[in-house]
């Protein structure tokens, strides 16, 4: 007989994400449900500010992409206002961003995603010595692996398993599981790298905040620009980027690039990330202007898994619909239409697999009615998934020569063809190439600054809102978790409307009114679980969209506004990214 | 003499927590201090700063760094509620290899949603455990605004779909101390901005116990470990002023110990980012800088291991450790002065505001500071 099982909270993500799947006797998911479990409404709360207030208040969206809505709110209002920034500005604007994505990949592989693929018990039977060799395998420079190194991990790692209450955040974990495939060696390596990237982080960090002023949370923008003119015009305050950012990109090189040829050697063969994705549909939008007119990846949609064609995005294609989601109007409707109010219906009793394998009695969803805070976007229709794996995809369908030749590379490296990048590994694998991009080219961005200085300090663009005009605007782009798009509608120098379109929610959105499912649901379908009570492989390959549940469920449109005289601008494409 | 009593109460409070028994036997912070690579000298350094951070006498320093050899008595379960995760961000930011991160490693850190690798039951099951196991004396630490009361259930948690309510009022229940990390559980945050659509509100709103609150969006993770440190010290609630904030850490105004002080004094403002006033590192209040109604240490301690802050990144304070500052602090790049919306005053005026807002705080000057928000007001440009 089939059973339900719940995985509630799914920790180490940002948010509250709750997972129910059907499990058929043979331990397949016969059927899955996503159902985020917080809601807080940031657009009513938006409804009424003043715009210059919003982007530092959709700043507070998620504190882990914590540029990513300052700045695509910042956009929208920029683009409502005809604002266009300075040259300079754009380019401190990329750095940041940059700074933002070397931070957020390498934590979330490491940090969130990282003992779904390392068995840290493992490691303690390692021989540090041959480690030590074995790294040399996946890169030629390998970083934190000579063999002392690896002997501190290991007892550092050692005292905390001789007292199985010192375990800490590392307690009660799946340790073990069938599902690892890591030798004790190669997961010696990886946990020597969870330590240094913990360290690293903090350097990511304080490349944003040299800009920035702080991270989490930066706060150097303006509508208009950047504040930070001081820093951008002391070369020591340059350098100090310089440096940081190359210490970061070396991580990414031969840490990050090298675990990832790893875990693809180790877990190609691996039936529960490898399986067929649910949908195979992508989106991506273009990001990082790194010189003018020259962004590092593209736009596009790929349809059904065909890495032949890319298309076009039309912004109208764009609806959001609540059959199953907790609000009141169930219908498909462009986010500038949208009408939504909470409807709360809650959990039904029911009994599901409990911690020790037995029935036991808990809450669970009504997947006939509404269970999730996340609405079901769709494109034309259908879903889509977002994220580092379609940009690369679209980029890459796209002829991008720069995207080309580093997946070129690292297939070759890997001995697996293409279409294994569409998958739970392949997910995870773009994520780290998205890095890697990023990693080698930013620094084109800090030279053309550079350049651009020496003839032209302007940093800020000055502007008016005039409180008897309308005004409309979004901004659009792809951040670590997939395209983001923040839009607003200004009304008597206030904010009338506001509304974000948010990656997370693409992924993990509920079915829609003909059942269709989104990424997470659809992925997890056909995935066979070995032990119900250790449900490693939902985790693995949630984990592997990143979710970032507070971004997705934000989301609400204020009640009733019909602004269906909005039209797309057309100049958006070539505006300001 | 004063300066003595209270040297004996923190040294017979440390004995007393000496008794206690340790987490792990086995280690100890003074023997990990070593395997780090710190000598003693370089930890009772830290250990001085730490002290002056939390303005005692220098005598103290001893004191202090006994304090930190305590950490092991400490089992730490953090609880995420409507929240962002940024305070999160923010501890993990914690500088490596300081005795910051050190203090982290060190103390048992039971749960904390965003770093343990248990999830499901298996999560869910730590917590009770910690809760159990450590009854009495384990600190709390919750990120994150409450939904409350008719609204609880905008958040829940686990199989049983318990809302975050009464999560956080169950871990409270046994926790030796309770600390509202950021401005979300300190003063309910950015969700219970008007017109508060999920009822969200602070910690100490929703638990009978007392609370030390550490607002800040996010704090830092100094003020953070003070905070730590400073009840390991006393064992009581730190002084704490009108908000609950300990006085080390918000008793003084952005503003006092701001770089670009000396700028303000001298009447050189910056008139609109990116002139040559913002070039030249004038003062930010024109801009709307709200450092002048803002207690916190940022400009002293700064973020990101002393890397910057926002006034030197020439960006205004934005007040985040101030309750309701979304809604009391009007239009982020003005002066307080010019309001445009509703705020939680009524819409009163520049001066009313400011008078709430530092409530009993605000010294002499702050009346100096408000009058000159009303001639900035009147002397600004019409654009």
């Amino acid at each position: 007989m089939s059973k339900r099982v719940i995985v509630d909270p799914i920790t180490r993500i940002e948010g509250h994400l709750r997972v129910e799947v059907i499990v058929g006797d043979d331990g397949v998911v016969e059927d899955a449900f996503a159902s985020s479990t917080l809601w807080r409404g940031l657009e009513v709360i938006a409804k009424g500010r003043d715009p210059r207030n919003i982007p530092l208040m959709m700043q507070r969206i998620c504190g882990v992409c914590t540029y990513s809505h300052y700045l695509k709110s910042t956009m929208a209002v920029e683009d409502a206002l005809g604002i266009k920034i300075p040259y300079n500005a754009e380019l401190v604007r990329t750095l940041m961003n940059a700074a933002l994505f070397i931070h957020d990949h390498p934590v979330h592989f490491y940090h969130l995603h990282g003992v779904d693929w390392v068995d840290i018990v493992s490691a303690l039977s390692a021989d540090e010595k041959k480690a030590s060799e074995l790294a040399f395998k996946y890169t030629d420079n390998p970083i934190g692996t000579g063999e002392n190194e690896l002997k501190k991990v290991k007892e550092t790692i050692a005292k905390f398993a001789k007292n199985p209450q010192g375990l800490g955040p590392f307690a009660n974990a799946y340790w073990g599981h069938k599902t690892f495939r890591f030798t004790p060696e190669q997961n010696l390596i990886a946990l020597s790298h969870y330590l240094k990237a913990l360290e690293m982080q903090r350097t990511a960090a304080q490349l944003m905040a040299i800009f920035g002023g702080k991270q989490p949370h930066p706060q150097s923008l303006a509508i208009g620009g950047v504040t930070c003119v001081m820093d951008i015009l002391n070369p020591a305050r340059m350098g100090e980027y310089l440096v940081k950012f190359q210490a970061m990109a070396d991580f990414i090189n031969n840490a990050y690039y090298a675990d990832i040829v790893m875990a693809v050697e180790m877990y190609k063969t691996e039936p529960s990330v490898m399986k067929p994705m649910g949908v195979k549909n992508f989106m991506a939008h273009k990001e990082f202007m790194i010189g003018r007119n020259e962004y590092l990846f593209d736009s596009g949609i790929i349809k059904d898994g065909d890495l032949s064609k890319v298309f076009d995005i039309d912004e109208d294609m764009i609806t959001e619909e609540a059959t199953h989601s907790w609000y009141k109007n169930d219908n498909p409707l462009h986010p500038y239409k949208g009408e939504t109010e909470p409807n709360y219906t809650g959990f039904v009793d029911g009994e599901t697999v409990g911690p020790d394998g037995k029935m036991v009695k808990t809450k669970q969803i009504d997947e006939t009615k509404k269970y999730s805070w996340i609405k079901s976007p769709r494109y034309n229709g259908e879903p889509m998934e977002v994220g580092p794996l379609a940009s690369i995809l679209v980029s890459y369908v796209r002829g991008n020569k720069k995207v080309q030749a580093v997946v070129g590379e690292f297939l070759a490296k890997t001995g697996v063809p293409a279409s294994a990048l569409l998958s739970t590994l392949g997910r995870t694998g773009a994520r780290m190439l998205q890095a890697k991009l990023i990693a080698d080219n930013a620094l084109v961005a800090f030279n053309n600054l550079i350049e651009n200085l020496k003839v032209d300090q302007e940093t800020c663009a000055t502007y008016t809102i005039d409180k008897d005009k309308e005004y409309h605007g979004r901004g659009i782009g792809d951040v670590p978790r997939g395209m983001l798009s923040h839009w607003i509608r200004i009304k008597n120098g206030v904010v009338e409307n506001y509304q974000a379109v948010v990656p997370s929610t693409w992924n993990a959105g509920p079915m829609d009114s003909s059942g269709v499912k989104g990424p997470y649901e659809a992925d997890l379908i056909g995935l066979k679980i070995e032990d119900l009570t250790q449900p490693l492989e939902i985790i693995r390959i949630i984990h592997s969209y990143d979710p970032c549940i507070a971004c997705a469920v934000h989301v609400m449109d204020t009640k009733g506004k019909t602004l269906s005289e909005y039209k797309v601008n057309p100049l958006y494409g070539g505006c300001s990214i | 003499m004063k300066d003595n009593s209270l040297f004996n109460k923190l040294s017979s409070r440390l004995d007393e927590l000496s008794n206690l028994p340790k987490l792990d036997d086995e280690v100890s912070i003074s023997k990990l201090i070593e395997e780090k690579g710190f000598s003693r000298r370089e930890f009772m350094g830290w250990a001085g700063a730490m002290t002056s951070m939390l303005m005692l006498p220098a005598s103290f320093t001893p004191l202090v760094a006994k304090a930190a050899e305590m950490a092991d008595r400490l089992p730490l379960v953090w609880l995420h509620m409507a929240e962002c995760t940024g305070c999160s961000e923010s501890l993990l930011r914690s500088a490596t290899p300081s005795i910051d991160s050190l203090i982290f490693d060190y103390i048992s850190l039971e749960y904390h949603e965003t770093i343990m690798a248990a999830a499901g039951w298996q999560a869910e099951q730590n917590l009770e455990h910690a809760i159990e196991k450590y009854k009495g004396r384990y600190i709390l630490m919750v990120e994150g605004g409450i939904p409350h009361g008719q609204s609880d259930y905008f958040l829940t948690l686990g199989a049983h779909a318990r809302t975050g309510e009464e999560i956080a009022v169950n871990a409270s229940e046994h926790a030796a101390a309770i600390f509202a990390i950021g401005t979300c559980s300190s003063f309910g945050g950015v969700q219970a901005a008007a017109p508060n659509p999920t009822n969200a509100t602070a910690l100490s709103n929703v638990i009978s116990k007392p609370v030390i609150n550490v607002p800040g969006c996010p704090p830092s993770e100094s003020n953070i470990v003070g905070t730590l440190l400073h009840f390991i010290l006393y064992g009581t609630l730190p002084a704490l002023d009108v908000y609950n904030r300990p006085k080390w850490a918000y008793g003084l105004r952005i503003h006092d110990a701001c770089e670009r002080r000396g700028r303000f004094d001298a009447g050189e403002f910056v008139q609109q980012f990116g002139d040559d006033g913002a070039k030249n590192g004038y003062c930010l209040y024109k801009v709307g800088c709200k450092g002048p109604y803002t207690f916190n240490n940022c400009s002293k301690q700064k973020f990101n291991q002393g890397t910057s802050w926002p006034v030197q990144a020439g960006h205004g304070c934005m007040g985040c450790s101030e309750p309701d500052f979304w809604d009391a602090m009007g239009i982020v790049h003005e002066p307080l002065g010019n309001r445009l919306y509703h705020t939680a005053f009524g819409g009163m005026g520049s001066d009313a505001t400011a008078d709430k807002i530092g409530r009993g705080i605000l010294t002499v000057t702050a009346i100096g500071i408000a009058a000159h928000a009303l001639i900035s007001v009147i002397k600004k440009p019409k654009d």
